[in-house]
């Protein structure tokens, strides 16, 4: 396949970045689209050029690093992630334009590379149990409803990639943080936090700079793991109940 | 000869933490016997601990809620990232909660066999010990494990054992539980207990009279290089499959933090013992970047077979039951599929090498659902392995619920590593390593689902009991810092290396390096090794080495967030550390575990280990650069696993 790529080069934070045009040749439908980018960099290297930088770790679509928007799509066309997109997903000749996530809580490190620390401190504000190492009772001394186990899970799932965030017109964290918010809460162990952790970690978010949610729903449409757009309904409430109790 | 092959052998190496007694009380002995840190006394202690995969993250928080001030590094962008999340099947512990006749002792017993006897005894028990204290943990943490409808945990069976007593959340076991490690890691760096530098690559050791004091690091954005400092230091930096190029590692795990510690004095066991996995998806191509695994629990319920002609080309459908080779089930009756991963990898080796593999390039066995769609309905192998299934057709375009998998064995986990005895310590005094960084658990073959298992025992139970001892025998009575003459020179070495890197200007990318050197370890200190062939590519890597410094060419600069520079900066330890896997795989003349020399087997073409010459750990010292290393051996006895020639058949 041959392929015209515009692709966002910024050099760093401080500086005004654009797109630049590239023509990559030889692309097999069998590669990753990371893989291309691979080919592409290989390129640039050799003539001197810098390559582009991006961010990608595990390439099996769990570690959540890569995180580019493809056509105007988080991840691309397909609903997954980046390094798990192949390249049989597009047509030889066709021109991709390729950016970084783009919103005001993910500035932009160089190139297609964000500064995504506002997710960490989310979690920080609130997105764990406290259960100090040594402190825990045998598993089996609470049983958990299948349900309810299978719930938490769905929502355990997120890898924090910011896809969400990137598709929102908001640019709102709604979705990651409730993913969070549901997995603690359904269950037993996470339940004496309950109402502390709603209300923190919506807090932190308002102030890491994300916008409002307005429940557009193309969050959910991008979640590469699937995370429910209910799952935002259901931190609503939570937050209600929390903030009438006061704590 | 090579000159490096050349080695001397120094004296003996021995663990003299474990106390003696009964393999069953040494945990509880040795945490009696360690000394403490009055907690008042703890906040004055800083611990330097780098990586925050499953044993980092669970060190830095726990000892972070045991009072400590933990200074925490990580390339990645965020601690969540470490390639634990990417640990697929699951966490092994001896609950027994199947009453199926598992028990510490069984654990203990099937891990040193697995292990094809070459590791410790005292520290397997205690792993198959606090075992159970880790799912207590982590179900206390949040984690959703997989639960019966009456509420309680779910185990599976997985490879090399027959108990069930994996524990699992579907096939994200490992993302699971390092979100249960990060999130407490998370609650200490909001706590202020932990000072979190992500983006941060560690590039040496600083070693001060003797004494492990600090590292060298880099701001991956800003590309400043600094210095940090501690009371001791924790390497939980994973481990060194990359060397291969290809693996099922992440593309940025690398070697360099155990590497320069090695190189500071830190002694280096049993580099060759790698472990492939039998169930990847095959290569496709030159572009290939990486291998994708696929968890070995698929092999509970597929069947792998070749056909049985050579050359066979029909599409899998249209090969009669007949013809078939069920090659695992005929070889080994009583384990069949679930035969442990070196078995397995090397049986496909095998069938492949007869020329009678399937798919591209004949470098595949397939491993097929259909009895098990047949046995228990789609909708039931949907619901266990319905992620795996999604992820392979997207790799591959091909629908497993319709065609058999294609898989075939690729590099996935290191064995070795920093040598260390019962406290986890290095040689280095201060320095300590856990997790796969260190040497210490799985002998010359991990079993599945024991690599989660043995992080988090380091991470949340081992290193919190016996750090303490050092600290509180060894307080620092004076403070280092930055303009400390040693500290000086380690800097000026590491800001030297890098512009060197900017400054050869050559005409080859790093990436072509790293292939290259992979290729060469792949065929020659991969599945199958022979003295011929390790000779040859220790003759071979030096000549890389040179040619590498000669023509590499990284763009940009070292003052920026520069991706080619980071990656050139691990190739230049994949460069040394090939050349002591490939001498530690050509002095060790026998077969054990996943190091398979083609000299040393059975007639039926198994593993024949050789323990009267090789019952010993060899830890090797770093001597420069292509210098031939120094040999020291810890001599393994066995009083309670008696070393017989494994058998799975």
């Amino acid at each position: 396949m041959r392929l015209t790529l515009r692709v966002w080069r910024q050099k760093n934070a401080g500086t005004e970045g654009a797109m630049s045009p590239y023509e990559v040749d030889g692309i097999s439908p069998d590669m990753s689209f990371l893989e291309m980018l691979d080919v592409l960099n290989e390129q640039l290297i050799l003539s001197g050029e810098e390559p582009v930088a991006f961010d990608h770790d595990c390439r099996e679509g769990i570690c959540g690093a890569c995180s580019l928007v493809i056509n105007g799509e988080a991840h691309g066309p397909e609903r997954t992630t980046t390094c798990q997109l192949r390249m049989r997903s597009f047509q030889d000749g066709d021109t991709l334009d390729i950016e970084p996530w783009r919103a005001s809580a993910f500035p932009v490190i160089k190139d297609l590379v964000v500064d995504r620390s506002a997710f960490d401190r989310i979690i920080q504000a609130g997105g764990y149990i406290t259960a100090p190492t040594g402190s825990a009772p045998e598993a089996h001394a609470t049983p958990v409803p299948k349900p309810d186990a299978d719930f938490a899970f769905e929502h355990a799932e997120c890898i924090g990639c910011g896809a969400c965030v990137a598709a929102c017109p908001n640019g709102a964290a709604m979705l990651f943080t409730s993913a969070k918010v549901n997995h603690l809460g359904v269950l037993p162990q996470g339940a004496p936090e309950r109402a502390s952790r709603v209300l923190d970690m919506v807090s932190q978010m308002d102030e890491e700079g994300f916008g409002g949610c307005t429940l557009t729903g193309e969050c959910a449409t991008a979640c590469p793991k699937g995370i429910p757009l209910f799952s935002i309904t259901k931190m609503n409430r939570e937050f209600v109940q929390a903030a009438r109790k006061g704590r | 000869m090579s000159p490096y092959a050349d080695y001397a052998t120094g004296e003996p190496v021995a663990d003299t933490k474990a106390p003696a007694g009964p393999v069953a009380e040494r945990w509880d002995t040795r945490r009696f016997e360690a000394k403490l840190v009055n907690p008042a006394n703890r906040r004055k202690h800083t611990v330097i601990v780098v990586g925050t995969g499953l044993a980092g993250g669970a060190a830095g928080a726990t000892l972070a809620e045991q009072g400590y001030h933990v200074e925490q590094f990580c390339y990645q962008d965020s601690p969540r990232r470490a390639h634990s999340i990417a640990a697929q099947g699951g966490i092994n512990a001896a609950k027994n909660y199947r009453n199926d006749g598992d028990s510490v002792h069984r654990l203990f017993y099937d891990t040193v066999k697995g292990g094809d006897f070459r590791a410790r005894e005292s520290n397997v028990h205690r792993l198959a010990q606090i075992s159970v204290e880790i799912i207590d943990q982590c179900v206390a943490q949040g984690v959703p494990f997989a639960r019966e409808y009456g509420g309680l945990l779910d185990t599976r069976s997985f490879g090399g054992v027959q108990v069930s007593r994996t524990f699992y959340a579907r096939g994200q076991t490992g993302q699971q539980l390092l979100l249960g490690a990060y999130q407490a890691l998370s609650r200490q760096i909001a706590a202020g207990n932990v000072t979190m530098h992500p983006r941060t690559e560690m590039l040496d050791l600083i070693v001060v009279d003797g004494r492990a004091r600090g590292i060298v690091a880099r701001d991956l954005i800003t590309g400043t290089i600094d210095t940090y400092f501690a009371d001791a230091v924790v390497l939980a930096s994973g481990g060194y499959g990359n060397v291969f190029y290809l693996s099922t590692n992440a593309m940025n795990s690398n070697a360099t933090a155990i590497w320069r510690a090695h190189r500071r004095g830190a002694y280096f066991a049993n580099p060759c013992f790698t472990q492939i996995h039998p169930t990847c998806i095959p290569r496709t191509g030159d572009h290939q970047s990486k291998l994708t695994l696929m968890s070995e629990s698929l092999r509970n319920d597929g069947r792998i077979w070749v056909p049985k002609a050579k050359g066979d080309t029909r599409p899998p459908a249209e090969i009669p039951e007949d013809e078939r080779d069920y090659y695992l089930e005929r070889i080994y009756p009583s384990f069949g599929n679930l035969v442990p991963r070196d078995i397995a990898s090397r049986a496909a080796k095998n069938v492949c090498d007869e020329g009678r593999g399937v798919g591209p390039g004949g470098q595949g066995v397939y491993l097929d659902f259909a009895d098990a769609i047949a046995r228990m309905g789609r909708t039931a192998v949907e619901a266990r392995y319905g992620n795996l299934f999604d992820m392979y057709q997207r790799i591959t375009d091909e629908d497993p619920y319709e065609v058999p998998m294609r898989i075939y064995p690729a590099v996935h986990y290191t064995m070795g590593g920093l040598w260390v005895d019962y406290d986890l310590a290095t040689t280095v005094p201060g320095l300590f390593a856990i997790g796969e960084a260190n040497f210490s658990d799985h002998g010359a073959n991990r079993l599945g689902a024991s690599a989660l298992m043995q992080g988090l025992a380091d991470g949340y139970f081992v290193l919190p009991s016996t750090i303490n001892d050092y600290l509180a025998r060894h307080p620092h009575a004076d403070e280092i810092g930055a303009d400390h003459p040693v500290v000086q020179e380690v800097l000026a070495e590491t800001e030297d290396r890098l512009h060197l890197l900017l400054a050869v200007d050559g005409d080859r990318t790093p990436d072509s390096f790293h292939r290259e050197l992979g290729e060469l370890m792949w065929e020659f200190c991969g599945m199958a090794r022979s003295d011929a062939g390790l000779r040859k590519a220790l003759e071979r890597i030096p000549q890389i080495r040179e040619e590498f410094w000669r023509r590499i060419k990284v763009p940009g600069t070292g003052e920026e967030f520069n991706q080619s520079l980071e990656k050139a900066n691990r190739i230049v330890d994949y460069l040394e550390l090939a050349e002591l896997m490939c001498l530690d795989a050509l002095h060790r003349a026998e077969s054990c575990g996943g190091h398979f020399r083609e000299e040393s087997q059975t007639p039926d073409g198994e593993a024949a280990r050789e323990d009267d010459a090789f019952s010993y750990a060899a830890a090797w010292e770093f001597t420069g650069t292509g210098e031939a290393p120094t040999l020291h051996k810890e001599d393994l006895v066995f009083e309670y696993v008696h070393p017989t020639q494994r058998s799975y058949a």
